[in-house]
C-alpha cells in the first residue's frame, strides 16, 4: 500500500467524521425556526399582495437569485447556438 | 431525426394542445398555484420537443426560426431585468414590487386563505412570470431544435 493510498484514506475518513457528524447534531424532522421565516409569513400579504409565499421568495425576496437562473439559461442558449451555428439554414 | 409512424403523430396531435394549455396555465396562474415562469415553460417547451420527436427535426426546422426564437429568449430576459429596473426608478429599490401600492395593475391584496381565482394579485411578480415563461419555453425549445438538427445531419457544411 502505498503512502498516496494511506493518505487518501485518511482524508476520506476524517470528511467521513465530519459529515457524520454535522448530520447527527441536526434534529431530524424539526426544522429550525428563525426570524426570517416568521417575517415572510406575517409580511408577504401586504408587502406583495399574494398568498402564495413561494412565489413570493422566488421572485421578490430571493429575486437575484432568480436572475441568475434566467443568466445560467441565457449563457446555455449562447452556448448552443454559437456552437451550432453553421448547421443553420 | 425522421418522422415517425402515423400513429405517433396522430396522438402527439392529440395531445399537443392539452400540454400547450397546461402549460400556459401554470405559466399565468404563477402567483396563485405550485408552479411558475420555469416550470410552465418547461412543460410547454417539452410539448414542442414531442412536436420535434414525432415529426423530424427537418419539418420543424422548416417552419420555425431559430433567430426568432433566440429573440424571444433575449425579449424575456429583457422583460424580466426591465421589470426589475422599473422596481428601482418607481420603488427605489432593484425588485421592488412597486405595482402594489400604486394601484394600476395587479395590485388588489387578496384576502386570508385560498385565492386560486383572483388573477389581479401580486403586483410584479405576474409580469416577472410571463417574461421568465416566455424565455424557458424559446430557450429550451431552441435548444432541442438546434441540437436535434445537427445530430440528425449526415456531413456538416465546413
Amino acid at each position: 500500500m502505498s503512502a498516496r493510498n494511506i493518505v487518501a484514506v485518511i482524508v476520506f475518513c476524517v470528511l467521513a467524521v465530519f459529515f457524520v457528524f454535522t448530520a447527527l447534531m441536526i434534529p431530524f424532522g424539526e426544522p429550525m425556526k428563525t426570524q426570517m421565516d416568521d417575517y415572510i409569513i406575517m409580511h408577504t400579504q401586504q408587502e406583495t399582495g399574494t398568498n402564495s409565499a413561494v412565489t413570493t421568495i422566488v421572485f421578490d425576496y430571493r429575486g437575484f437569485d432568480t436572475l441568475g437562473e434566467a443568466t445560467i439559461l441565457f449563457a446555455a442558449v449562447s452556448g448552443v447556438l454559437m456552437l451550432f451555428r453553421r448547421v443553420k439554414k | 431525426m425522421s418522422e415517425m409512424s402515423k400513429i405517433v403523430r396522430t396522438l402527439s396531435n392529440i395531445t399537443f394542445p392539452f400540454i400547450m394549455v397546461f402549460g400556459l396555465y401554470v405559466i399565468a396562474h404563477g402567483h396563485l398555484t405550485p408552479g411558475g415562469g420555469f416550470q410552465g415553460g418547461a412543460v410547454a417547451a417539452s410539448g414542442c420537443a414531442m412536436l420535434l420527436v414525432a415529426y423530424g427535426s427537418g419539418w420543424v426546422i422548416d417552419r420555425i426560426k431559430i433567430s426568432r426564437l433566440s429573440a424571444f429568449e433575449s425579449l424575456g430576459a429583457l422583460g424580466f431585468i426591465g421589470t426589475a429596473f422599473f422596481g428601482l426608478i418607481f420603488g427605489g429599490m432593484f425588485f421592488n414590487n412597486f405595482l402594489v401600492e400604486t394601484g394600476i395593475l395587479f395590485n388588489v391584496v387578496p384576502r386570508t386563505g385560498f385565492t386560486g381565482s383572483e388573477f389581479n394579485t401580486a403586483g410584479v411578480l405576474t409580469l416577472m412570470n410571463f417574461s421568465v415563461g416566455v424565455k424557458v419555453i424559446a430557450g429550451v425549445f431552441a435548444i432541442v431544435v438546434v441540437m436535434a438538427y445537427a445530430s440528425s445531419l449526415k456531413e456538416w457544411k465546413q
